[in-house]
């Protein structure tokens, strides 16, 4: 009973942690690291070992339950009453658990990896403060607190993505990661509206308890919701259309990409069709639009990533492209291995991102020991590293394996579960098995270029340059700590399977009720596991043989490439098409029409200079009426007289 | 009888006043074209009064009083300014200007 | 037409004739004779129209009185045959003329509604019963007793005024 009674501390905490931190940043020079860094993982601890007994007290005391906790009335406007409220059912303390717990292992990592940053403070308070949004995220009881968390981890990773500001290149990153995602809060604010307009409230309780009245099964106005909702998610978890701000956040520390693009933020928008699931149950076309573009993001960013040489790079199309198979999850109705899937990929991603952190670290520190300038991410200035890093070699292995879908690992069961899922589908609609084709297609493509990436990293023969090896390194305890935790959840996780679609099953079973689930038989069910397995398998044999890292050369002096190899490299020249077709246009007529058009020539031409000469005017005219000719003002006089006649006289 | 057409006089007699008033700059010319209006208005009065009683007939006596007082001070007054300005004509009596 | 009209209008022509005379002669004090005619004229319609008393003393007090006082001035103030400027330009004309036209159409659109009907021949009674004199000099001590006495403190008014701007020094 106690601890539901703390639930608005674990969001407090971190908010506390932040504007401490915040404090210190600006105020305590003389600060040391040691108490930025308590407060800021103390909090995050705290809050992690709260959620923990709340949830445990969830699961005994009330189970399948939602409990709502409403803090004040924020928006009491005519018939529309919002309320600072935060919902706790299994969804949300899954979601919650997962956000402190993997925040708290990265806080640990972040002040090994941070440590010689002249802004440890700020990091810290922005960090923290992320935490913070993104629990009330999950945490809202309604669409307009959960988009006050959705603004704000935008708004926190615009400010870490652009972390060292000082660099025009990092700005402009942060820049266009909230520029995209606000086109995508557009669609969300527009999804509210309809919302409130066909149901009548905003929060979830109410309006998924009247969605089946108030809408009929696939018309109009719950396809329009959907289809905005996700257009939300496009932008929030970086799918087709609007993914392109999340390889440029690589620019960002890696910790804070291992945090915020990769296990926590960019996860919001699968949690959000989560969420809305008796929506989406509702709609076909909005889950097919669903399931297909996540799908089709998947196999494009995998693609890209088979010819990325930055390390990071590399990462973040993967994410982008397990993101697609969540979707793919949630859209075919999937909803647990959505989930499922959701949850170890925070593992083993988080992971994979802290371990190149540890390998960039590494370079860093050699490269800066013999004062050179090489790329310390660009993988054609690595290799070999295995003998220098074995503990994080052994860790990223596990962590490639996991989401290449070999068995036992966790991403084995999640990313089976999904595919399944779709191929289930496929009896009543033959697109799903499309859908089914193009997700294995994704498969071997990033098992390949995971295999890739290993393989170029750790293993042949080092190119890093005979000076620089002296100083390669394993990075300290504190980040290789966080590491090993992260391993074992991303080997074991897998079991969780066991549990998950009985604790999430509450939450799905009014959109199971509203669209039934596809059962496939226990024989399909094992062959779709062997070739998921099977195709696992082949990416990375596929890749130990046809690729050789002894060919390879640093990355300075690497010759161009060509072909279809330049295109993928080139990433389909989406960006530039991008800045050709949509920025370009916006930017022009901004210029040109809005700036020198409407601004200047309207409202200061017209409007206020406008406005000054038409008093002139009326002055100069007051001016010449004002002769002292007496023979003038009779005239005047007389032309009164006739103007009154004229008015009376009808 | 004599009503509609003294009406209809008196209504040319005052706008010729009025054309006088606007056409001349000659002050003291101007004055006697409101002389002429005011006489335009007696005879209203006067041919009203025929039917409507006496009241018409003390108005214009009334008027005729005022109109002497008016005369009076306004001649006193054209001749004040010609005593500065060594004008009547109007266009140079113009030290409101402005 | 009965003779009275034919007189009527043989004083009225004469009358507006010489007012349009007296507005458009440069010559100032030609314009003054002028005007004297038209008073002339406007005390014979008076009189037509049992307006005797006021028609006498239209002759005795305005063309007698106030005219001649403005004859004194014009000749006081030496002016001239009419300088040119002394009528407005062609441009200050038309405009004029426009609107006075315009002035004047209204005062006659006005005209359209008609005299009050009454009886005609009130005052005719009235001036047989009680005297040409009489007939204003009764209401004139009796009922409007207050204006008359007021007027006559407008008129004290009026000399002083006219005394006090005259004078050369004050």
């Amino acid at each position: 009973m106690i601890a539901l009674e703390l639930l608005w501390l674990v969001p407090a905490l971190p908010l506390a942690g932040a504007v401490v931190n915040g404090g210190l940043s600006l105020f305590g020079r003389r600060a040391g690291r040691g108490v930025v860094s308590a407060v800021g993982i103390g909090v995050l601890a705290l809050a992690f070992a709260l959620a923990l007994a709340i949830v445990l007290e969830l699961a005994h005391a009330h189970p399948g339950e939602t409990i709502v906790v409403r803090y004040w009335s924020w928006i009491p406007v005519g018939t529309l009453q919002v309320d600072f409220a935060l919902q706790l059912d299994s969804l949300a303390a899954l979601m919650m658990l997962i956000v402190t717990g993997v925040s708290t292992l990265i806080h640990v990592y972040s002040a090994g990896y941070m440590h010689d940053d002249p802004g440890y403070a700020r990091y810290f308070a922005e960090l923290n403060l992320f935490v913070f949004f993104m629990l009330t995220l999950v945490l809202g009881a309604s669409f307009p607190v959960m988009f006050v968390g959705w603004e704000g981890v935008g708004l926190c990773s615009y400010l870490l993505i652009g972390f060292w500001y000082n660099e025009k290149i990092n700005a402009d990153a942060g820049l266009k990661a909230f520029i995209v995602n606000r086109i995508g809060d557009f669609g969300f604010l527009v999804a509210m509206f309809l919302i409130f307009q066909h149901t009548g409230s905003l929060s979830f309780g109410d309006v998924f308890a009247r969605a089946s009245t108030a809408f009929t099964p696939g018309d109009r106005a719950i396809t329009a919701i959907t289809l905005f909702l996700f257009l939300g998610c496009t932008g929030k978890s970086a799918q087709i259309p609007l993914y392109v701000w999340l390889p440029d956040a690589m620019q960002g520390p890696t910790p804070v990409s291992a945090l915020i693009h990769a296990a926590t933020m960019v996860t919001a928008g699968v949690y959000l069709v989560a969420r809305c699931s008796v929506l989406y149950a509702l709609s076909p076309v909005g889950s097919l639009v669903v399931a297909g573009v996540g799908v089709a993001t998947a196999l494009f960013a995998a693609t890209i990533g088979l010819k990325q040489w930055d390390i990071k790079k590399v990462l973040a199309y993967s994410t982008i492209s397990q993101l697609g198979y969540m979707f793919l999850g949630v859209g075919s109705g999937a909803y647990v291995a959505g989930m499922f899937h959701l949850t170890t990929h925070a593992f083993f991603k988080a992971l994979l991102f802290l371990g190149s952190g540890s390998v960039i670290h590494a370079m860093h520190g050699a490269y800066h020991a013999t004062h050179s300038h090489e790329d310390a991410q660009d993988m054609r200035n690595m290799g070999g590293l295995a003998k220098y890093l074995p503990w994080t070699c052994g860790l990223m292995w596990i962590a490639t394996l996991a989401i290449a879908g070999v068995p036992p690992f966790s991403g084995f069961f999640s990313k089976d579960a999904i595919l399944a899922a779709a191929f289930a589908r496929g009896a009543s609609e033959p697109v799903w098995y499309l859908f089914w084709g193009i997700g294995l297609a994704a498969a071997l493509c990033t098992a390949f270029y995971m295999t890739r990436l290993m393989l170029y990293t750790f293993h042949g023969p080092n190119r890093t340059g005979e000076p620089e090896r002296a100083n390669l390194r394993e990075a300290p305890w504190i980040m290789t700590g966080p590491l090993v935790i992260l391993g074992i959840l991303s080997a074991a996780g897998g079991v969780l399977v066991l549990r998950l679609s009985t604790w999430l099953e509450p939450v799905t079973r009014a959109a199971r009720a509203l669209a039934p689930e596809h059962e496939l038989s226990r024989h399909t069910e094992w062959t779709l596991a062997g070739i998921a397995v099977l195709v696992a398998l082949a990416g990375m044999v596929g890749a130990w043989r046809l690729l050789d890292p002894a060919r390879l050369v640093p990355a300075r002096q690497s010759p161009p490439e060509r072909g279809l190899g330049r295109l993928l490299w080139k990433k389909y020249y989406v960006d530039e098409i991008y800045q050709a077709v949509i920025v370009r246009p916006i930017v022009w007529f901004s210029r040109e029409v809005l700036w020198h058009v409407v601004d200047e020539d309207v409202i200061d031409g017209i409007g206020v200079n406008g406005v000054a000469r038409l008093s002139r005017a009326a002055g100069w005219i007051g001016s010449r009426l004002q002769n002292g000719e007496l023979g003038f003002y009779v005239m005047l006089f007389v032309v009164g007289v006739v103007l009154v006649l004229g008015a009376t006289v009808r | 009888m004599l009503l509609g057409p003294s009406l209809l006089v008196s209504a040319v007699l005052f706008t010729l006043g009025v054309a006088g008033v606007l056409i001349r700059r000659n002050a003291i010319v101007i004055f006697m074209c409101v002389e002429l209006m005011l006489n335009a208005v007696n005879l209203t009065f006067v041919a009203l009064a025929q039917t409507l009683g006496v009241g018409g007939q003390i108005f214009v006596l009334i008027v005729m009083a005022v109109a002497a007082a008016e005369a009076a001070v306004g001649l006193a007054i054209v001749l004040a300014i010609f005593r500065h300005r060594e004008t009547v004509n109007l266009q140079n009596i113009n030290l409101l200007k402005g | 037409m009965p003779p009275t009209l034919v007189v009527f209008w043989v004083f009225a022509a004469a009358a507006i004739g010489s007012a349009l005379l007296c507005i458009t002669r440069r010559n100032t004090v030609a314009s003054a004779l002028w005007l004297v005619v038209t008073l002339f004229d406007m005390a014979a319609l008076f009189v037509m129209l049992d307006a005797q008393f006021i028609a006498v003393l239209q002759v005795l007090v305005y063309a007698g009185a106030i005219m001649v006082l403005f004859l004194f001035v014009i000749m006081l103030l030496n002016l001239g045959p009419g300088t040119a400027s002394d009528v407005k330009g062609p441009a200050g004309l038309a405009v004029a003329t426009l609107l006075a036209a315009a002035f004047g159409i209204q005062l006659l659109a006005l005209l359209r509604s008609g005299p009050p009907a009454a009886a005609a021949g009130d005052m005719a009674r009235t001036v047989q019963s009680e005297g040409m004199v009489g007939a204003v000099a009764r209401p004139l001590f009796t009922v409007y007793l207050v204006p008359f006495e007021i007027t006559s403190v407008l008129l004290l008014a009026a000399i002083v005024g006219a005394v006090v701007l005259a004078k050369r020094q004050l």
